[in-house]
């Protein structure tokens, strides 16, 4: 599903340049769970941007489903993102103003479907995360895991290949970040390749492969024996 | 590229700006104040412009627009043996002397007075109730310089009273209010001036005059029957005179002083022996001034405008650096770079029309109330304040134009920020 070769990314500071990434060699098959772990700056937040096409790699190729994602025009890369990816923040990144079901519905908007059908597949995917009863409240009247369970819903919404989540858990206490790792493992179970960056234990336990960064390579990439939670 | 443009006239394109505008309540109201106070003060001000200028129109409606009066001062250089400070009066010969020399003139009228600027007013006695009054001795043909308005049933003096010296009069609605009694009909009654009895045969409806010497409280009889009254003879003090159409008032003004220095032997330079007015030039005057009215309106207008235009833009972009994450999320989820200016683009000018539709109809409802409030007003120039669709037309495509001017720059910058950057921002 994801082919990646001998990646480099820099970040120019002024005068001085970062190497980011230090070429980086990953194949993601698909129907993988796969936790990226790493220390703040190890790099494992570029790499999924690259992966997300929110950023650029300077060198090396990067495939999606076969696809060579090269010199990307933004138009391109948000069609492309729309197509192929979904996000999950660690923020939750929910449209403040917009109840749950527009939220989901959104990368539906974008890819120019119907309001009648987006709002009948919106809702499907919110019944999917368990939240069919909250479609029509607004992100503050939500708790930080059924705001993420919206995210995620809203991720699924335009069926990408690859579920990409940055720190998923982060801002959730552990019941729920447990919730929440539940949900995406039902969803990894159902066949979608999911790509979780995280820099705790437990959670990339809960995933079937765990790559580790350190420093801009990969120092470690090993499949393990999941930990499979119960869904609640 | 036009499957992005084709948006702009989908309704979910609107749907999402209706819903960015409505649930950012706040943001909108203070977005929209500017435009909205600039087209309303624009309104505002160039429908009472327009009001002004049919005030003037309706209060000068009354008088012929390239007329002139004259009359006799006393000269002030002496010349050809005569000292200066002499007086000398019209004749009724000079009427045609000016006639057969100024082929410009239309009409001319002398007129003969007691009262208003001088000599006495005589005292008018019916009944019971007496006072003084202006008179006037006129020609019919003054009826066709300043328009005369008789009440339903009367008349003005014509041929057959000149004729006959006659002894009727036209007068004025003050004059009726003061001699009859409510609900009298003056026509046919009489009225004594001068110990003289005289049948009324009009009465005049009053109009600002020639001059402003002209009151509601006049009484006007034949010029003749008023010569042989006061013994005038043939002399006279005044007269007004109108041009033909197509005839500039100050040439009017120029040529008929010119003749009248040469018939009565003044100085070409004698400024002072001759007074007039001339009611073109202050036509021309006032017309000025209302032009200028609406010009200036059109400029502070348009720079208020514009104003609250760069006010949206300003607030568009404070409401994009607050929305940033927003935007962000967008562009991750697949907002294209231009659906995202669209978007921002499409809220200004949403924004801009509304504020300036709302600007509109309060600016119209003000001139409606002012108009209403100033109806009964006489004194107070201003009639029918409208505003010429042309220009509201104008105004609108200003607002559009510069609504998406300025909505360019804050949906540049929307897209300038990566989406990466902008999903970091919290």
């Amino acid at each position: 599903m994801i082919v990646i070769n001998k990646l480099h990314k820099s970040y120019n500071m002024g005068s001085s340049s970062l190497h980011v990434l230090k070429g980086i060699d990953f194949n993601v098959e698909d129907g993988e769970l796969v936790a990226i772990m790493g220390s703040s700056g190890s790099g494992k937040s570029t790499l999924l941007n690259i992966l997300g096409m929110l950023d650029n790699a300077d060198d090396g190729t990067y495939d999606l489903d076969k696809i060579r994602i090269e010199n990307l025009d933004e138009k391109t890369a948000a069609e492309y993102r729309n197509k192929f990816l979904g996000f999950v923040f660690q923020s939750f990144n929910l449209i403040t103003y917009k109840n749950a079901l527009e939220n989901v519905a959104l990368p539906l908007y974008y890819q120019g479907i119907p309001r009648k059908e987006r709002q009948k597949t919106a809702l499907s995917f919110l019944e999917k995360v368990g939240l069919r009863d909250w479609a029509t409240h607004l992100p503050s009247e939500l708790s930080g895991g059924q705001k993420q369970r919206v995210a995620i819903a809203r991720a699924l919404a335009s069926n990408p290949k690859v579920l990409l989540a940055d720190e998923p858990t982060g801002a959730l206490d552990s019941a729920t970040s447990i919730e929440v790792m539940a949900l995406i493992q039902k969803i990894n179970n159902e066949g979608k390749t999911i790509l979780v960056v995280t820099h705790e234990h437990d959670i990339a336990k809960m995933c079937k492969r765990i790559v580790h960064l350190r420093d801009g390579v990969i120092v470690e990439d090993k499949k393990i024996k999941q930990n499979i939670l119960k869904n609640v | 590229m036009m499957n992005s443009f084709k948006k702009i006239f989908e309704k979910d394109t609107w749907d999402e700006i209706f819903e960015s505008i409505s649930k950012n309540r706040t943001r909108t109201i203070i977005t929209t104040i500017g435009v909205f106070w600039g087209i309303f003060i624009y309104i505002a001000l160039a429908g009472s412009a327009t009001g002004l200028e049919n005030g003037f129109d309706e209060a000068f409606s009354g008088l012929s627009k390239n007329s002139m009066g004259v009359w006799v001062q006393s000269t002030s250089v002496p010349y050809k043996g005569f000292e200066e400070g002499r007086r000398f009066p019209f004749r009724l010969s000079d009427v045609d002397y000016l006639k057969d020399r100024v082929p410009e003139i239309e009409y001319i009228s002398p007129g003969l007075q007691a009262g208003a600027f001088s000599g006495s007013p005589p005292l008018v006695v019916r009944g019971t109730k007496s006072d003084n009054f202006n008179l006037f001795g006129n020609f019919p043909t003054q009826a066709k310089i300043s328009v005369i308005k008789i009440y339903d049933g009367g008349r003005f003096i014509n041929d057959e009273d000149i004729k006959y010296e006659r002894k009727v009069a036209v007068i004025g609605e003050g004059t009726q209010e003061r001699l009859f009694n409510q609900g009298e009909d003056p026509i046919g009654k009489y009225i004594i001036i001068n110990d003289v009895n005289f049948k009324v045969v009009g009465v005049e409806k009053f109009a600002e005059g020639f001059g402003g010497f002209g009151s509601d409280s006049d009484i006007t009889i034949p010029y003749t029957t008023f010569a042989k009254m006061y013994n005038r003879g043939d002399k006279f003090g005044w007269m007004f005179i109108s041009g033909y159409d197509y005839v500039n008032p100050k040439y009017l003004e120029e040529t008929v002083v010119d003749n009248l220095k040469v018939l009565k032997t003044v100085a070409p330079e004698d400024d002072r022996a001759f007074g007039t007015f001339n009611i073109g030039s202050l036509f021309e005057s006032i017309v000025k001034f209302s032009s200028g009215m609406i010009f200036l309106s059109l400029v502070v207008g348009i720079a208020t405008i514009f104003a609250g235009v760069i006010g949206i833009g300003n607030i568009m972009l404070i409401a994009v650096k607050e929305r940033t994450n927003e935007l962000g999320i967008r562009r991750a989820l697949g907002a294209k770079p231009l659906e995202v200016k669209i978007q921002i683009v499409l809220e200004a000018v949403f924004l801009t029309i509304i504020a300036g539709i709302i600007g509109i109809i309060v600016g119209a409802l003000l001139l409606f109330v002012i108009n209403i409030g100033t109806a009964n007003l006489e004194d107070f120039p201003f009639t029918n304040p409208t505003v010429p669709l042309a220009i509201v037309f104008g105004a609108f495509i200003t607002m559009i134009t510069l609504g998406t001017l300025i909505g360019l720059i804050p949906a540049e910058r929307a897209v300038s920020i990566k989406p990466i950057e902008a999903l970091r921002e919290e």
